[in-house]
């Protein structure tokens, strides 16, 4: 048995990467009570991130969780419907036929959240809402939304705070759920958000520092909204450079959108991983490629007593044509006559008509005929 | 005067018995409505489990019968195999256990160059090494302990495959590269799994294939699922999907005329199909996919290069965890002038056996690489030796107490250090059941008894996950102390401050009044 493809990734089988993403907000209220701020619309963000680089880098859907809290596509004042744009010149539609959406509108709560990643779902709950890890998976949680100091907002009405977030990364760890986890969290004052992190093998990356606001990038003058955030923008821009078999590593991930770009300064925290981050590849969280093996051995088997069944040629086969099935026999069901209509006064027209007639033959004729009739 | 001072005197008793109401009253109904419910849980045990020592015996016999009396004509014929089975016969082996048959040099049972004999039950025929006649029974069987003890490492399990199945929770350091890439590649414990076949069919134009795959898993995957029964329950599924794809363009090598696919490119073949392979939504336990790739009429024969670029014998590789793909190439079966679609039979046999072996190596049965003069009886049909069987219920009864313990003492952990989760009946009851299974399981292991450990070790281990993934342990109820203060003051100061208030001048009243007695009696 081959062992070089496990040298190049210690103590990993393949990095099986599962991603959270999450947009926590409703878009228009938010348009409302916000336009003054330059705050951006946040959904392009996590479709952006899932349709073109992680999907492109090798992670199948069976491995993302996508949480969306608006239904952007499908609001009434969406202009194009079942689509979602990330660029104002309407290039891409990251909105797309195989977007697949596990948590939708109401069903993005905190609880769901933290049940989802602590396991706690309940007997009924299908495969696909499920974050099915185990200690060898690398996990990357990307969040984005509208947050402050210590908490991140849920649907208006909710917040997640720092501590439970940490509470329920160190649940993780003593399941051992993930092998290692990046946490990219990008709302305002952000570095807050993973202040609290105990948990071993835990990266994470803030687009700002507490007491400083994340802004966003550009507006669509169309809909009057912002589409993206900086620091997503220029994390996206520097995921496009990214390809299966990169070795750029965190390093470079951490120089991402600097304070002259992005206005508020990024931060990262990696005391608590083990591992140094030059030597972390991007595409260990970001793309999947899996560990195989040759099949060396095999194992003789000797064929059963009875022969498959022989299929002869197709000329023999028996092939019946076939037909729909008449669903909905209509002559069978409705037996009865046609119903006789009721009689109606004749209405104002052709009275009118009639009345024109006479007046016409009275005076074309006089009126001593008049008592020939009456 | 004196009925002012009569008001005054109850005025003094009422604010007295209303601070005793709520003192007495109130403030104990106040705590045990506001407390949860938390049901009892064995925390004492669940501390002793922390720092749990597992020892494990290794149950081995030495039989000493000489072996001329087995049937001659085995001898003659030197059929050992058909010897190990009556061998088998003649003593009972209990799971777990290896039993080690010695026979004389001399004897011509088996073959010159062969020293042991590893059969396909629990028996081994060991070859014994030249001893004096003058030895007495004691020292002749003393000599055979370093052989004997070599047998048993090798049927049995070993300190590295202790070490290879705690891999996720022992430090690594001291476990070789084979048995960590081992246990990287074997699936983790689990009460069930899935195990789903899948032939992708990519050109059905050309090619309609047939595979009688009910009849391949009764025949060939049923008898080692049933002989894996005590470790999980399985589900076998399969499916056929047309117009799926290889992710991976393969390229032509002019040299064997024919396509092949690089050790390289392998890895990037599994994601794209992936995407196509459904799965049970119901259940939430590890899928294995076997798939069967039969390349389109323009892509045959198809051949997977290794990477030292040799030819791949089974023409299948598997991905750990994950499952296996092998390629099938049909394109000798039929000429160019066959009408199309050209049907095709599959010869399941062939399948079944590559497909067997790399379910083997996912559940985790390891490699044996025996020391030199060893033969190992291929497993047959079973797919699976007994003692291979063993071993593999060995590292998982381990695997389970492991796991099953580090949960509960990190949900009692858990459960102690955040004081608001509640704590259901039927939780406690999980935990209870888990803890004596654990220490049933432990007993038994010590003892030896494999069959039991391992049942006692799986339960403990569901009673553990299920006691663990509770959807009521759910500890939404992170309150900062500000936030508290904040939500009991508005109810609480307001009818508090009057009864203080009163109490207050209660008591500075009663010391006037001493004062004022003491002023008097002076």
């Amino acid at each position: 048995m081959e062992l070089r493809e496990f040298i190049n990734f210690p103590g990993l089988t393949f990095p099986g990467l599962k991603i959270t993403l999450l947009k926590p907000d409703i878009f228009f209220k938010q348009w409302y009570s916000w336009y003054s701020k330059i705050h951006s619309s946040h959904l392009e963000s996590p479709l952006e991130v899932f349709h073109n680089h992680v999907y492109r880098l090798g992670i199948p859907d069976s491995h993302i969780v996508l949480m969306l809290a608006d239904d952007m596509a499908c609001n009434y004042r969406n202009p194009k419907p079942a689509t979602v744009f990330s660029h104002k010149n309407m290039e891409l539609n990251v909105y797309g036929d195989d977007v697949e959406v596990d948590y939708r509108g109401y069903e993005v709560t905190v609880e769901n959240f933290l049940r989802v990643l602590t396991g706690r779902l309940p007997p009924s709950t299908p495969r696909s809402k499920r974050l099915l890890s185990d200690d060898r998976s690398n996990i990357l949680i990307y969040l984005t939304g509208h947050g402050g100091n210590g908490f991140l907002k849920f649907q208006d009405s909710e917040e997640i705070s720092n501590m439970e977030l940490a509470d329920a990364f160190e649940q993780m760890w003593q399941k051992r759920r993930y092998n290692e986890l990046l946490f990219i969290i990008d709302t305002c004052q952000g570095a807050s958000m993973y202040e609290r992190f105990y948990s071993p093998n835990l990266m994470a990356l803030a687009s700002s520092q507490v007491g400083e606001d994340s802004l966003s990038h550009q507006p669509d003058l169309g809909i009057g909204v912002h589409l993206m955030d900086k620091y997503t923008f220029y994390l996206l821009e520097f995921l496009e450079e990214v390809h299966p078999a990169s070795q750029a590593n965190m390093n470079d991930l951490f120089k991402v959108c600097p304070q002259s770009q992005c206005v508020s300064t990024p931060g990262h925290r990696t005391d608590l991983f083990q591992r140094d981050p030059g030597s972390v590849l991007i595409t260990d969280f970001f793309g999947s490629v899996r560990k195989v093996e040759i099949t060396k051995d095999t194992i003789n088997l000797t064929s059963p007593v009875e022969p498959p069944i022989k299929r002869s040629g197709s000329s023999d086969i028996q092939i019946e044509s076939l037909t729909y099935v008449d669903q909905l026999p209509v002559a069978e069901i409705i037996h009865q006559k046609p119903k006789q209509k009721d009689w109606h006064p004749p209405d104002g027209f052709i009275l009118g008509l009639w009345t024109l007639i006479l007046l016409v033959f009275f005076q074309t004729y006089g009126i001593k005929h008049l008592k020939h009739i009456f | 005067m004196a009925a002012l001072q009569l008001e005054k005197q109850r005025g003094r008793y009422a604010a007295l018995a209303i601070a005793a109401v709520v003192i007495v009253v109130g403030i104990p109904l106040w705590w045990k409505t506001t407390e949860t419910y938390r049901a009892w849980l064995p925390f004492s045990e669940i501390s002793e489990l922390d720092s749990l020592q597992v020892h494990a015996l290794r149950p081995s016999s030495r039989q000493n019968h000489v072996c001329d009396s087995i049937g001659s004509a085995m001898i003659y014929n030197r059929v050992f195999d058909k010897a190990d089975l009556s061998l088998h016969m003649l003593s009972e082996s209990s799971c777990g256990s290896v039993v080690v048959y010695v026979i004389p040099e001399s004897s011509t049972l088996l073959p010159e160059d062969v020293k042991v004999y590893v059969g396909q039950r629990r028996t081994a025929l060991l070859r014994s090494p030249p001893f004096k006649t003058s030895w007495n029974l004691k020292e002749v069987l003393s000599n055979l302990d370093v052989e004997v003890e070599q047998v048993v490492s090798t049927m049995s399990f070993g300190h590295q495959d202790i070490v290879a199945a705690l891999s996720n929770r022992v430090r690594m350091t001291k476990v070789t590269k084979e048995s960590m890439a081992d246990s990287m590649r074997a699936i983790k414990s689990s009460p069930g799994y899935e195990i789903t076949f899948s032939l992708l069919n990519p050109d059905p134009k050309s090619h309609s294939l047939h595979w009688d795959i009910e009849g391949a898993v009764q025949s060939y995957i049923q008898p080692l699922l049933n002989k894996l029964a005590p470790i999980a329950n399985f589900s076998v599924d399969s499916q056929i999907l047309y117009y799926a794809v290889l992710g991976v363009n393969p390229r032509f090598d002019n040299s064997v005329s024919a396509y092949t696919l690089s050790a390289d490119s392998l890895s990037h073949v599994i994601n794209p199909v992936e995407a196509r392979l459904g799965s049970n939504a119901a259940s939430s336990n590890p899928v294995l996919n076997f798939l069967l790739y039969v390349p389109d009429a323009h892509h045959s024969p198809l051949f997977i290069r290794d990477h030292s670029k040799r030819k791949v014998p089974s023409n299948a590789f598997h991905s750990p965890r994950w499952g296996g793909i092998m390629v099938y190439n049909v394109n000798e079966m039929y000429g160019p002038e066959a009408e199309r679609p050209v049907d095709i039979n599959i010869n399941m046999a062939k399948v079944m056996g590559v497909f067997l072996a790399q379910l083997r190596l996912m559940l985790g049965v390891q490699h044996t690489h025996p020391p030199t003069g060893f033969v190992l009886q291929s497993p047959g049909s079973a797919g699976l030796a007994d003692w291979e069987l063993d071993r593999l219920l060995w590292s998982r009864s381990v695997e389970n107490i492991a796991t099953a313990s580090t949960t509960i003492t990190s949900l009692a952990q858990l459960l102690d250090q955040i004081g608001n989760i509640v704590i259901n009946d039927n939780i406690a009851q999980q935990v209870s059941s888990a803890v004596t299974s654990l220490q049933s399981a432990v007993a038994e292991l010590e003892a030896g008894n494999l069959a039991f450990a391992l049942q006692y070790s799986r339960e403990a281990i569901l009673a553990s996950e299920r006691a663990f993934f509770d959807p009521s342990l759910l500890h939404l109820l992170y309150f900062p102390d500000d936030q508290k203060f904040a939500i009991y003051i508005p109810l609480f100061l307001p009818m508090c401050v009057p009864i203080v208030l009163s109490l207050l001048k209660i008591v500075s009243e009663a010391k006037k009044r001493r004062a004022d007695k003491q002023a008097k009696s002076d």
